[in-house]
């Protein structure tokens, strides 16, 4: 059991490209921290640093309290999941999980019930002496999470277990990687571009993009206070909708550019007359009825999903389209015009050159 | 359903098939019948006159001390030149494959090998060990062995075997290298995780892996050894000194065309034909299933 420390680590490519740009973050002894952000935000690249599948260009990285920079990653004392599950085709799944064990000497008595006691764990039992190509999708994910429980490793790397399973199965192995690791309490770093896996998934997140960390944080602060709009846009679905504003001399509403406007919170004149990016969640608009401040949505296309109805459309001219998710079934067609409203607490506002929050 | 092409023309099939099937019986049935029937003949040395005489052409080889003798050669020159070259060219597909600066030139130049005719290979390689000229001959003779292939049978069939493995390890190369780019990343990076040192790996991970490679080029250089290297011994040794390079196929021109008998050449061929077949036979039974992957 260890914690994972990252102070200030960088990574530069030998063509000189930056993939990641001072990382700072301390990952707590059982923690589950995500790395999630787009393809090449250098989430990847940072999990296989911490692994020493790539070296460490600038800055340290410990394991519970060793600098592991320069160590191998046999001496590490990590396990990693792979994204493609890298099984050893040529082996029983027996032999891939007991792999590790025999390279590091354990007693062939003490193998075997380790890899009876995960396989247990893991549901696996009949399926020991079988090859990986013999096994299904979610088998082989089992067996690649075996493999790596089986080690009682200090700390669990995840490179996007998940993505390449079937979405019901992915949404069933999510929650049996979240049992487990409640269950060993092992310190885990999880990296996936899928957002709902990393809400759902993480004690806390990292935003990942260009190699940036975007904001640190517990899936409900990344959910409610988004520090920039690339968080905002990333975190919930549909994204959080972006749109041009300004705030009023007075500082009590925020007005849209055809003169719409919503009322604010604190309405305390700060950033008073300042020209902002609005983010409203498509899920905190309300279309009932109310007079004051509201501003309208002229509707462009409706998709009922059951539970919910996502409406799109925009206000005023096209620039500012949005989406509105309203629960239920709600009835509206293209060219009607809704009333929107926006409780005061749910409006963000960014700085529209740097696309930081503005509190 | 029927996904079988189905031609409205009767004689269409048989018309497409003809020019193969001509190919085929002109310069291979035909062949090998005609080797066949003369392997049942003896004929005297001006071609006037032949006998026909059932097998004594078979019994009379596999009495004759010096045909076994050539098949204990033909077995420990294969062998050496499959084993030479295939772990030469594992050794240098493995360090080619760590290569990252300039790997397409270092890739390249160790392709150029296979781009040079046995005879040639032979040549090139005699002239190196020439006892009088030859620089190898010299730094042997400077590390006090004396070298001659002219006198030594061991050291004649050991230059042989040098050039025909010299010249095969391009070709192993470029298999083993393609083998070894297909093993994904992620395996060796696991393996890596899972403890094992780099040596480990290679034993526990990547040669398993690679082990449809080296058994479809087991097969082809067995075949290449058997067969292919007629060129190299015709231009290097000429099957001496004493016999000790003569491997099948040069024993099969030798008798023939030297020895002018045409009987005992033919059943000699013969015999080779099984051995081809019956590693052909091998490779397709066993090459497809073998797979691991």
């Amino acid at each position: 059991m260890a914690g994972v420390q990252l102070k200030d680590v960088e990574k530069v490519y030998p063509n000189g490209f930056k993939a990641i740009h001072g990382i700072d973050v301390k990952v707590i002894d059982g923690e589950f921290l995500v790395l999630v952000g787009p393809s090449g935000c250098g989430k990847s690249t940072l999990l296989r640093m911490v692994a020493g599948l790539e070296t460490v260009s600038g800055g340290e990285i410990r394991i519970g309290d060793r600098v592991v920079n320069d160590l191998e990653p046999m001496e590490r004392n990590i396990a990693m999941v792979f994204q493609n599950y890298a099984l050893y085709p040529h082996m029983s799944c027996y032999d891939n999980m007991a792999y590790g064990l025999r390279n590091r000497g354990v007693p062939k008595a003490e193998i075997a019930a380790r890899v009876a006691e995960t396989a247990r764990i893991l549901e696996l039992e009949g399926l020991l002496d079988r090859r990986p190509n013999l096994l299904s999708g979610g088998q082989r994910q089992r067996v690649a999470m075996g493999r790596a429980i089986v080690r009682k490793p200090a700390v669990f790397l995840f490179d996007e277990p998940l993505s390449n399973l079937d979405a019901k199965l992915r949404v069933q192995m999510r929650i049996e990687i979240k049992r487990l690791q409640a269950d060993l309490n092992t310190t885990s770093i999880y990296v996936t571009h899928d957002q709902v896996e990393a809400m759902t998934l993480g004690h806390r997140l990292m935003v990942l993009n260009g190699g940036n960390m975007e904001q640190l944080g517990t899936p409900i602060e990344l959910y409610e206070r988004p520090a920039t709009t690339f968080v905002a846009e990333f975190i919930g679905s549909p994204s959080m909708n972006l749109l041009d504003a300004r705030v009023s001399d007075d500082g009590a509403v925020v007005k849209l550019p055809d003169g719409e406007s919503w009322t604010r919170a604190d309405g305390g004149g700060r950033h008073a007359g300042r020209t902002v990016t609005l983010g409203v969640r498509p899920e905190h608009f309300d279309i009932t009825g109310g007079d004051d401040g509201e501003a309208h949505l002229h509707v462009a296309l409706v998709e009922h999903l059951g539970a919910d109805t996502l409406i799109h459309g925009h206000i005023g001219d096209d620039r500012n389209a949005l989406t509105v998710r309203l629960q239920g079934v709600v009835t509206a067609r293209m060219g009607d015009v809704l009333p929107l409203r926006v409780a005061a607490k749910h409006l963000h506002l960014f700085d529209p050159e740097t696309g930081k929050r503005l509190d | 359903m029927n996904k079988r092409v189905v031609f409205r023309h009767r004689w269409l099939p048989y018309a497409l098939l003809a020019p193969q099937l001509f190919i085929t019986l002109i310069f291979f049935v035909w062949p090998a019948s005609q080797a066949l029937y003369q392997s049942l003949l003896i004929e005297d040395a001006f071609g006037l006159a032949s006998e026909f005489v059932w097998f004594d052409n078979f019994i009379d080889l596999f009495a004759d001390e010096h045909y076994l003798a050539s098949f204990r050669t033909t077995i420990i020159f294969s062998v050496s030149v499959a084993g030479l070259s295939m772990s030469l060219s594992l050794l240098l597909a493995v360090m080619a494959d760590r290569v990252i600066h300039g790997a397409m030139v270092y890739k390249t130049l160790l392709i150029w090998p296979y781009a040079v005719a046995p005879a040639v290979a032979g040549v090139l390689w005699f002239f190196m060990f020439n006892p009088t000229v030859g620089i190898n001959a010299y730094v042997l003779h400077l590390l006090g062995y004396d070298w001659n292939h002219y006198l030594n049978g061991t050291d004649a069939l050991i230059l042989v075997i040098i050039a025909a493995s010299w010249n095969l390890i391009s070709y192993n190369f470029l298999f083993f290298l393609a083998g070894l780019q297909s093993i994904p990343r992620s395996l060796i990076e696991a393996a890596a995780i899972d403890g094992a040192s780099p040596v480990k790996r290679f034993w526990t991970i990547v040669f398993p892996l690679l082990s449809p490679t080296t058994f479809f080029l087991l097969v082809v250089n067995s075949v290449f050894a058997f067969f292919n290297t007629f060129g190299i011994i015709h231009a290097t040794t000429e099957g001496g000194p004493l016999q000790s390079t003569t491997i099948l196929v040069y024993k099969v021109f030798n008798d023939g065309f030297i020895g002018l008998d045409l009987g005992g050449s033919a059943a000699q061929s013969v015999v080779l034909m099984a051995i081809v077949i019956a590693l052909t036979v091998f490779q397709f039974r066993y090459i497809e299933r073998k797979v691991e992957y």
